[in-house]
């Protein structure tokens, strides 16, 4: 196992190499300069793309980042906060935390409501609450994040008066309603779906026959049989998904004025700010890289049947 | 009363269709059986034949679309129809328990074997103590002839071989002293050797918890080896009853006899042929008008296709539903009711 891991974390290191080559080529494939502005010469671009290096060969560019970050060093802004350390704008300016904060409620409210739905929907087949239920998620997994958002926010902000349009920095629960719905509402019908369809998977397997000859309960053979059998689809979806929902969505953090980093993300990249692009983009990629190995070990918890390591079972 | 306290189970008259958007299906079509304490029976028949459906209803298992239509079951003395779904969880793997064709499937993946075998005891009676429940489970798994049971309990299936699983099926079947088991064809989906090892441990454990065995199986090898009596099923209904060496030294329907034709014998010359039977089963949502087998008998003649057989008894309880027995010629005839 702890082998396995550090294989893992080996692949991993090379997957971050090739996603910051990527990210490299691709942002100095955008036209623009970070130095650019209404007023700027071409020889005060010259002078500072000479300044911050960006007049060397791309290559070596490339090592450049590939050096500094294996010391450790992130760079320093170009534009949106000039001279200041990536490092401190990523992890120091409450952004990260930020995002986390409202990412883990909003995969927390996806899991414990999701599930459940789905299995109620599953144990309940065919009647008016699965119906119900299926309607719901339909739409819940058709409606843009945008439009949901927005809604709630005409509704309970601005109509009803009940929240506040501007949730800042989520300190109180009032301020978290919004935000959290509007971010895992689709997540909540989508693993609800997922749910009820490996639910039903499940229930009409041999083994659920099993146990209802040997006289089990029927809600014991529900959470206990099926449930967790029809786990791993959804554990699947929720891995790469926590790392999306984690690191925040732009839209939603737009829309009530959190100030977290997929917001800031967005903005560097229109201002073309090259180093804390590339400093984000390896930190969420490395959160990505991070819960897929989580996944692969929760299988595991899951499933005795599957082994991690290469062994012929 | 008294009958019913001598039988440990009566099925009688039991009909029970699914009702498929084609129609109703008679699945099974009216079949009527006893069966005693300590007594093994086989009810033999080919896929389609009712015999799995029948089973379900008496363990009540049925799924929808299946329902219970008519007839009665009677369990020592209990009419199981009556009882609602509740009543029924008590009666199954207490004191009825059911193994099932494909071991494979049939155990849990997530569960090791332990948990498995010591639910079947926990869910019925949640005053024992879990190391109680562990220990007869170990015990029930050394009675199948599992070695190393202490350490197979923590294992799971999929660490188990096929036949290693269906022992534990057993011993989860037959965990909680069940005075019946239904054994929905045990060996079918295990190779030759296993099969006869299986056969072994149920004909031996029989005899130890001293269960009751309904036999459902398309092996009629299987029967002879393990049953007492026989019940042979075709399209929905018991075509021949009877004691186990009745049924193979002296068939009465032509649907059993055409079944011990095709069967492969060792006394046989080298290359003698097998006789198969022609034709394919009646399709059960339009029933022929007379006897369910006559499109595909041999022998059939003008009065089997146009109305059912009634039973004849032969002797010794031996019935067999076959307008021949009432041809002239033929043997004694009872007036048996239309079958």
């Amino acid at each position: 196992m702890i082998i396995y891991i550090l294989k893992r974390i080996g692949a991993a290191l090379l997957t971050l190499l090739v996603i910051m080559s990527i990210t490299f080529f691709l942002m100095n494939a955008i036209p623009g300069s970070p130095f650019l502005t209404e007023k700027s010469t071409p020889q005060q671009i010259e002078l500072a793309n000479k300044k911050y290096g960006l007049d060397k060969p791309l290559i070596v560019q490339l090592k450049n980042y590939v050096v500094n970050y294996l010391k450790g060093d992130l760079g320093t802004s170009l534009k949106m906060q000039e001279g200041t350390p990536v490092k401190d704008i990523i992890f120091h300016q409450g952004k990260f935390i930020l995002s986390i904060k409202l990412g883990l409620w909003s995969l927390a409210i996806a899991v414990l409501i999701g599930i459940p739905l789905g299995c109620i929907a599953a144990y309940n087949r065919g009647s008016w609450l699965d119906g119900f239920l299926r309607v719901m998620t339909t739409v819940g997994v058709a409606i843009p994040t945008f439009v949901l958002a927005t809604l709630l926010l005409a509704t309970f902000a601005v109509k009803l008066g009940w929240l506040d349009t501007i949730s800042g920095s989520l300190e109180s629960a009032k301020s978290m309603i919004m935000p959290i719905l509007s971010m895992s509402f689709y997540y909540i019908c989508y693993v609800a779906k997922l749910t009820r369809t490996s639910m039903l998977d499940a229930i009409n397997q041999d083994y659920i026959r099993t146990a209802r000859a040997k006289g089990v309960k029927r809600n014991i053979i529900i959470l206990k049989h099926a449930l967790r059998n029809s786990l791993i689809p959804v554990i699947t979806y929720l891995g790469p998904v926590t790392a999306g929902i984690i690191t925040g969505s732009f839209v939603v953090e737009s829309t009530f004025s959190i100030p977290g980093l997929g917001k800031y993300y967005v903005q560097c990249v229109m201002s073309r700010d090259y180093p804390v692009i590339m400093a984000t983009t390896v930190v969420l990629s490395a959160l990505v890289i991070f819960m897929n190995l989580v996944v692969d070990v929760a299988y595991k918890v899951v499933d005795p049947r599957i082994t991690l390591t290469n062994k012929e079972d | 009363m008294n009958e019913s306290k001598k039988n440990l189970l009566e099925v009688k008259d039991l009909k029970v269709s699914f009702f498929t958007p084609a129609g109703e299906v008679k699945a099974v079509d009216g079949i009527s059986y006893t069966l005693g304490y300590n007594e093994v029976m086989g009810i033999v028949g080919e896929s389609g034949s009712g015999k799995s459906v029948e089973a379900y209803a008496v363990i009540g298992l049925l799924q929808n679309p299946g329902k219970v239509v008519g007839g009665s079951i009677t369990f020592e003395g209990e009419d199981l129809l009556s009882y609602d779904e509740e009543q029924m969880r008590g009666v199954r793997g207490k004191d009825i328990s059911m193994i099932f064709q494909n071991p494979m499937t049939c155990l849990n993946p997530v569960y090791t074997i332990g948990n498995q075998l010591t639910e079947a005891l926990t869910c019925h009676d949640t005053s024992i103590s879990k190391e109680e429940a562990w220990n007869r489970a170990v015990h029930m798994l050394q009675l199948v002839g599992i070695n190393n049971a202490e350490k197979r309990m923590t294992q799971y299936p999929h660490e188990f071989s096929g036949g290693m699983r269906q022992r534990a099926m057993i011993a989860m079947a037959l965990i909680g002293e069940p005075k019946l088991l239904i054994a929905d064809e045990p060996t079918t989906a295990l190779d030759v050797t296993i099969q006869a090892q299986i056969l072994d441990v149920m004909k031996d454990i029989q005899k130890r918890v001293n269960t009751s065995i309904i036999f459902i199986t398309h092996n009629l090898g299987v029967v002879a080896e393990v049953c007492d009596k026989v019940s042979v099923m075709y399209a929905g209904k018991i075509v021949e009853q009877g004691d186990v060496n009745d049924i193979f030294y002296d068939p009465q329907h032509p649907y059993t006899k055409a079944l011990l034709a095709s069967m492969p014998r060792l006394d046989e010359g080298e290359h003698e042929r097998l006789i198969p039977i022609e034709g394919t089963p009646i399709d059960l949502l339009d029933p022929p008008q007379g006897c369910n087998f006559g499109p595909r008998c041999k022998e059939c003649r003008k009065i089997c296709l146009s109305k059912k057989p009634p039973y004849a008894e032969t002797g010794n309880g031996h019935i067999s539903a076959c307008w021949l027995h009432f041809m002239e010629g033929a043997k004694q005839a009872g007036s048996g009711e239309e079958a």
